[in-house]
């Protein structure tokens, strides 16, 4: 599953920080940041026996506790699965970013359920919400109660870790009629003064739920608003944008922005335009652990290059 | 209050006289008049169903009499909603087989879409 073709790409960038970002399919993306630009340097395993020093983060996405339909009866059991290979792993990832999609149906007990075997990770999780979690009653005010504090707005925040500014966006809410996921003035506002300060050499990891750059239109794959908050992000030399929703793996360079899309632990979607609707794919029982996952990301600091390693949960 | 005997009184336009006298009544009264009108509306249903399949509203466009009772009825795994452009009217999340309806007391156009997936758009056209 390791993605190959980002190498090379080094383009003088010297010391900065990059992002490598292994994807881990099937559960979540091990990534770790080194310094220069994104490629892939395997699956999890090798990526970590090569860079042992590295800071790793992990993503995880679209675990939708309470869905339990025939694309995948047993979400909560996935999703355990998933945080299995987390306790697994060799070095414990510094915190686990997921880009939403906590749960189905936003009710309370999925809420629950879901925290509950996140909180075996053992682990920090920066969350961001996904169209599934602000479905509840008073839209929204179930995810802000518990994952909301310090955040502005419907959720978004930014922190700092190992020298990188990590970003977390909300695309999700107030989406207009006709149109894609929408981050809205007053979240742009947020992120132009947020930024302001940061010098160009500042490694920045965006992540938000609904890929910010547009993939396919017709299913809704995008954000209205998006390459305002990619311009913004333009002048820094390194930006890794990581989101969720589409339940597959789509990875992109363009400049000093990579692109990547995380599994979910929950059911995969068809690729653009292959099915009638993005809803969910059915997949023979024994083949659904070969289209979920998690993505690994290891941060060296130094000249090293991003790289990106998928791995699955059947892996 | 006022909103119900809105719908009432629209729902049951064509036998007005019994609404007129069923509003005239006590309040228990209005309330047996609702009861009745919505098992008339189990058994006529069906004509003014917009259904969900595959992230689509189908039809895409009704139109309907004013005083209608549209439903909308979700068929797909994944949960949808149905929101009116200026949001006169916004349904809850619609799980697998879960419906909403919304009476049309007045006449327009009024374009709807899902508030999760908002490239699903539909229209109902009230005459």
């Amino acid at each position: 599953m390791a993605k190959k073709g980002f190498e090379d790409r080094g383009q003088g960038l010297g010391r900065r920080e990059v992002l490598e970002c292994m994807v881990w399919a099937g559960t979540g993306v091990l990534w770790t940041v080194s310094g220069g630009v994104p490629h892939s340097v395997g699956l999890i395993g090798d990526a970590l026996a090569a860079e042992p020093t590295g800071f790793t983060f992990l993503q995880m996405s679209d675990s939708h506790i309470g869905f339990n339909k025939p694309a995948n009866p047993d979400t909560l059991g996935t999703l355990r699965e998933a945080v299995a290979k987390v306790k697994a792993m060799p070095i414990k990832p510094s915190f686990i970013i997921h880009t939403g999609d906590i749960t189905h149906l936003s009710k309370p007990a999925e809420f629950d359920d879901a925290d509950k075997v996140f909180g075996e990770t053992g682990v920090q999780i920066h969350f961001v919400p996904g169209e599934h979690d602000i479905i509840d009653e008073e839209r929204g005010k179930a995810y802000l109660e518990r994952y909301g504090k310090g955040s502005k707005g419907a959720g978004w925040y930014s922190y700092d870790d190992h020298g990188i500014h990590f970003i977390g966006l909300v695309n999700v809410v107030d989406l207009k009629g006709g149109g894609l996921g929408n981050l809205g003035a007053e979240q742009l506002a947020w992120l132009e003064a947020d930024l302001k300060d940061k010098s160009n050499s500042t490694p920045i990891v965006v992540f938000a739920h609904i890929p910010l750059q547009v993939i396919y239109k017709e299913w809704g794959w995008g954000t209205e608003d998006g390459m305002q908050a990619l311009n913004l992000l333009k002048r820094f030399g390194s930006v890794t944008v990581l989101n969720g929703h589409i339940h597959q793996l789509a990875q992109k360079v363009e400049g000093n922005m990579t692109f990547h899309t995380a599994l979910s632990t929950a059911f995969p979607q068809p690729a653009p335009g292959s099915a009638p609707s993005p809803g969910p794919m059915l997949v023979p029982a024994d083949k659904l652990r070969t289209v979920l996952g998690l993505s690994t990301v290891t941060v060296v600091q130094g000249n090293k290059p991003l790289a990106i390693v998928d791995k699955t949960l059947a892996g | 209050m006022q909103t119900l005997i809105n719908q009432l009184r629209a729902r049951l336009a064509p036998n007005r006289p019994l609404v007129v006298a069923m509003l005239l009544g006590p309040v228990i009264g209005a309330m047996f008049a609702f009861g009745t009108v919505a098992a008339q509306d189990a058994t006529k249903k069906v004509a003014n169903e917009i259904t969900i399949d595959n992230f689509t509203f189908t039809p895409k466009e009704l139109t309907v009499a004013v005083g209608t009772t549209v439903k909308w009825v979700n068929h797909d795994d994944i949960p949808h909603t149905v929101v009116e452009k200026k949001t006169s009217f916004r349904s809850k999340a619609l799980d697998t087989d879960d419906s909403y309806s919304y009476t049309f007391a007045s006449a327009g156009e009024f374009d709807y879409f899902c508030g999760l997936h908002p490239h699903m758009v539909g229209k109902v056209i009230v005459k």
